[in-house]
């Protein structure tokens, strides 16, 4: 229903503002610009995507979804260390974790569900430290390949679609330092 | 900036190399992956033309310009482009309409201008936080979110500082 009201709300505001500011005409012809715009945006980066997506699912089909699992299991367990007590929890964790790494936002999300509706138990409806940081940690998206985005660089003529890795993991390596942090420092005050 | 050169051929090499030596049927597994990927455009497709269509009239109408414009003085203290500003609010809302503003930023001024790479970058390092919160609370039956919210707003605060801050350091202005 928010997506209802945000577009309704674009729409209204571009037709409101063009009529004062005598941009009516060309709102009217950006109205019939955008939606073959998407398509065509969509059609052209169907490859890249199409790819890269592919690349993903032989990464996971070879077991590296595991691997990288093994690897980050360490780090969870400092940051969640009750949740990483209960094995089935921790799996779902660290499957949750590397599959965010990997992009595969559909295998992540069950798996950070089942995680979360774990890690609740008990908790009376009230969201814990734990459950905080673990929502902080998938909100911050941290990628090792931002396909979507580098499907539309590619798709709008980008020289090397992928050049923009090493400043997407730097931001988000600093956006999820931050709010963890900042859960940190809220969980110190913010009782009940 | 040639490392990307080397990266993706080399990162596909990799992972061909790494699958046929776990015994993994390569081919089947890209082409299953593809198809997934196909699914993943369909799914955005008919969103983004209600999404594009709304973002193109706001450019037309000057709405953008005028937000820009408007939140220029507290961005640009914060090291954000003030052109991007329309993306700081939808980002955390919706991922489809983060998309369209950000794809026509970057088909606007260049995938290689400066926007157009903070514009990317923006979109990489940020989730859709609201909607994420909400699968996972939601789900989990908890009703409390405490500080849930400002904690991730503030994450995406910072990656949208950060992409503008790293690209400026990687690519220059």
């Amino acid at each position: 229903m928010a997506m209802a009201w945000i577009w309704t709300g674009m729409v209204a505001a571009s037709v409101v503002f063009g009529l004062v500011n005598g941009t009516i005409g060309a709102v009217s012809g950006a109205a019939m610009e955008g939606a073959g715009a998407a398509v065509e945006l969509c059609l052209s980066m169907a490859g890249i995507m199409c790819l890269w997506n592919g690349v993903m699912a032989v990464m996971k089909a070879s077991g590296m979804m595991d691997g990288l699992s093994r690897l980050f299991r360490p780090a969870l367990c400092r940051l969640l260390p009750q949740a990483c007590r209960d094995p089935d929890t921790l799996a779902a964790l660290s499957g949750n974790v590397s599959a965010n790494l990997l992009g595969l936002g559909n295998a992540a999300t069950p798996l950070g569900i089942r995680a979360a509706t774990r890690m609740a138990r008990g908790s009376g409806g009230q969201a814990t430290d734990e459950l905080c940081r673990l929502v902080v940690l998938n909100t911050a998206s941290v990628q090792l390949l931002p396909t979507t985005v580098a499907g539309v660089r590619a798709a709008l003529g980008a020289e090397s679609a992928f050049d923009i890795l090493p400043a997407v993991w730097l931001a988000s390596a600093l956006s999820v330092t931050a709010g963890l942090l900042a859960a940190w420092a809220l969980g110190s005050v913010w009782r009940t | 900036m040639d490392y990307s050169a080397y990266l993706v051929p080399l990162l596909l090499a990799f992972t061909a190399l790494f699958g046929v030596g776990r015994r993994v049927n390569v081919f089947e597994a890209l082409s299953r992956g593809a198809e997934e990927g196909l699914t993943i455009l369909l799914r955005i497709l008919p969103n983004l033309v209600g999404l594009m269509t709304a973002v193109y009239m706001l450019r037309a109408s000057g709405v953008l310009d005028l937000l820009g414009d408007l939140l220029a003085p507290l961005l640009v203290r914060l090291g954000i482009p003030p052109e991007t500003a329309a993306l700081l609010f939808i980002r955390p809302v919706s991922g489809s309409g983060a998309l369209a503003i950000g794809s026509e930023l970057m088909g606007a001024h260049g995938p290689d201008s400066y926007l157009g790479r903070v514009a990317a970058v923006m979109l990489g390092s940020t989730e859709t936080t609201f909607y994420t919160i909400a699968v996972y609370f939601g789900s989990a039956g908890v009703h409390k979110t405490r500080y849930a919210i400002p904690a991730a707003l503030i994450a995406d605060l910072t990656g949208f500082m950060a992409a503008a801050w790293s690209v400026r350091l990687l690519f220059g202005v």
